[in-house]
């Protein structure tokens, strides 16, 4: 009895040493949301002059006119940038999302052993290539390429920077739908098979309408990455301030703006207040798309282990 | 006993046509990165010399090489490390070895996913208006660098709790039974058997830090600078903005210079992941368990 006592006492330096590293991770951990909270915290200190004083929820939502540097009357619309963002992400989107599932599907339901392993590795190599690299591809490639083909004066426009934000975007696309895929129970397609049905019937049938939610969370982070790339789309997209209407026209992007901007105003200035507001409307609407595919993939996981778990698999961590 | 029916036969039909469609949308991922090195190396490989790597810019940046720009790379990426991998390491440890299955666990998970989704160039507000300003670091390597840790810790922490999850359970409670504490079991255990893991992970955040330009460029890293960085607090060039500014901001560079920035920025990323993944490879064919 008092053994027991005694060695459920034993603060010697390792029990100390252990709990010292036990807050040591701990802090580690929570440093995550320390620096994502800090960077709400930051961009707002530099941007709530503007948001308190000069910020009009009608101008700036409602009028494509962003002329910050005018000196009589600057104006701080930014819808013009907004449709920008938006229609360089809806074509890459358009582009990148049928290429990105289908090569999730081929990677997780057809593709086997070394085959499967090397295409991994490649997309991978895809998602590697730095963002000032493919700026610089669609300036001295595309660019020329598309006013050859389509015969238009400028090649730097929202086809260029669309293709390119799709094939920026196709990798994380990939990956996570690969996952969802993948999370798809075999109890699902053992049953499917047994009915008689070919690999595409299962794919189709059962494995893609099981794997919903993950597969419209993989859209939704690629949306997100569209939605947030900078360099490229400062460099290919022509970034001229125009509400689009077809995909020759040159248009600029809310995260082009703050690039290209920034530099050229005084600190605490409105201008560079307002940019540090576009700052937060981009930190907003990115971490509601994460915050969603989040949901989504936890919803399509919880649904699995409630369906489809198999007693024999249970060994299986 | 068993004849192909039409039925069967239209369905074989089918699934080779949808077997070669899926092939061909993953090729048309694949094949963009084959190019994109190829016309890099065609139209880049020319002006690669040792001139080139180790000169610095002259004329404007119109002639001579990119040295500045390849050693305040360095410099970036090496304090980046410093400030991320010991955070890093220490939150996956906290997540795949301590956190309980709670809402702080959440929280801690969705955090990370935002990190890592959060625009660079909103990365880059946050290095203005807290390094740079708040913490009075200046534009600097310093505020450049702590920028590119906050940003890519996402990667680190990733990769550092796959790479412990790969180490049994089995081997933990072994351990633990022998009287060690968590930590013990953590030192002796845990971290010799998934240390090759978290290499990788460095490594490839090398890869993603090397190539980033926006949060960089209002938080330390300069158009041009006649002579190399000398300590945190200076100004450095670096190649993913020398890129940018070869190819946008000066006039009359000749045309082969920005393909070679881009083709040697390109091949320390690659190299860096090609290393990355052929270590992955060899660590899955080596694993004993």
């Amino acid at each position: 009895m008092t053994d027991v006592a005694h060695a459920a006492d034993r603060r010697d330096l390792a029990w100390w040493v252990d709990r010292a590293v036990q807050i040591l991770v701990l802090a580690g951990g929570l440093s995550a949301i320390v620096f994502i909270a800090g960077i709400f915290v930051f961009i707002t200190r530099e941007g709530a002059g503007f948001v308190f004083d000069r910020f009009d929820f009608r101008e700036f939502f409602f009028s494509p006119r962003w002329t910050p540097t005018s000196s009589h009357n600057p104006t701080y619309g930014a819808l013009a940038l907004i449709a920008g963002t938006a229609s360089v992400t809806g074509l890459a989107m358009v582009v990148s999302v049928p290429f990105s599932l289908g090569a999730a599907v081929y990677i997780g339901e057809f593709a086997t052993g070394r085959v499967r392993e090397t295409l991994k590795v490649l997309v991978e190599l895809l998602a590697a290539i730095p963002s000032v690299v493919w700026g610089f591809i669609g300036l001295s490639i595309m660019n020329p390429l598309i006013i050859q083909i389509f015969d238009v004066p400028i090649g730097l426009n929202v086809l260029n920077s669309g293709i390119i934000l799709g094939l920026m975007a196709a990798p994380i696309m990939t990956t996570i739908a690969e996952d969802a895929l993948k999370a798809v129970p075999d109890t699902y397609r053992e049953a499917a098979e047994a009915m008689g049905a070919t690999r595409w019937q299962v794919t189709f049938k059962v494995v893609l309408p099981a794997a919903r939610n993950g597969l419209v969370a993989a859209t939704l982070l690629g949306v997100g990455r569209g939605f947030g790339e900078t360099m490229a789309v400062l460099m290919a997209s022509g970034h001229s301030i125009n509400l689009p209407t077809s995909p020759f026209d040159s248009v600029r992007a809310l995260t082009a703006t703050i690039a290209a901007e920034l530099g050229e105003t005084a600190a605490g200035s409105d201008h560079y207040q307002a940019l540090f507001t576009l700052g937060i409307f981009l930190f907003l609407v990115t971490f509601a798309i994460n915050f969603a595919a989040d949901v989504f993939v936890r919803g399509g996981q919880r649904k699995h282990r409630r369906r489809g778990r198999r007693p024999a698999a249970s060994a299986n961590p | 006993m068993f004849e192909a029916t039409a039925q069967n036969r239209r369905n074989r039909k089918v699934e080779g046509l949808f077997r070669l469609l899926f092939l061909w949308m993953t090729c048309m991922l694949i094949l963009p990165v084959a190019l994109v090195l190829g016309v890099l190396i065609v139209r880049g490989g020319p002006a690669i010399s040792w001139e080139f790597l180790f000169s610095p810019p002259t004329n404007g940046m119109t002639a001579g090489g990119i040295l500045p720009a390849l050693v305040g790379t360095v410099w970036l990426v090496v304090v980046a490390l410093i400030a991320s991998v010991p955070v890093g390491v220490a939150a996956a440890l906290y997540l795949s070895e301590y956190a309980p299955d709670n809402r702080l666990t959440r929280a801690i998970n969705l955090a990370i996913i935002n990190l890592a989704g959060v625009p660079s160039i909103v990365h880059a507000l946050f290095g203005v208006g807290a390094f740079v300003i708040f913490f009075r670091f200046g534009t600097s390597i310093l505020a450049a660098s702590l920028t590119l840790a906050v940003m890519t810790l996402p990667v680190v922490i990733v990769a550092t709790r796959e790479s412990l999850q790969t180490v049994p359970l089995a081997f933990r409670e072994a351990c633990w039974n022998m009287g060690a504490t968590r930590w013990q079991t953590i030192r002796k255990i845990v971290l010799p058997n998934s240390i090759s893991g978290i290499l990788t992970g460095v490594i490839l955040e090398v890869s993603r830090t090397s190539g980033e330009t926006a949060p960089i460029m209002f938080t330390g890293a300069a158009f041009f600078l006649p002579f190399l960085p000398q300590g945190v607090l200076d100004q450095t060039m670096a190649m993913s903005l020398h890129l940018f500014v070869i190819s946008t901001q000066v006039p009359d560079v000749p045309e082969h210079m920005p393909f070679g920035v881009a083709l040697v920025l390109i091949s320390m990323v690659l190299a860096m992941n090609g290393i990355s993944i052929a270590f992955r490879v060899y660590l899955r064919g080596r694993k004993k368990w």
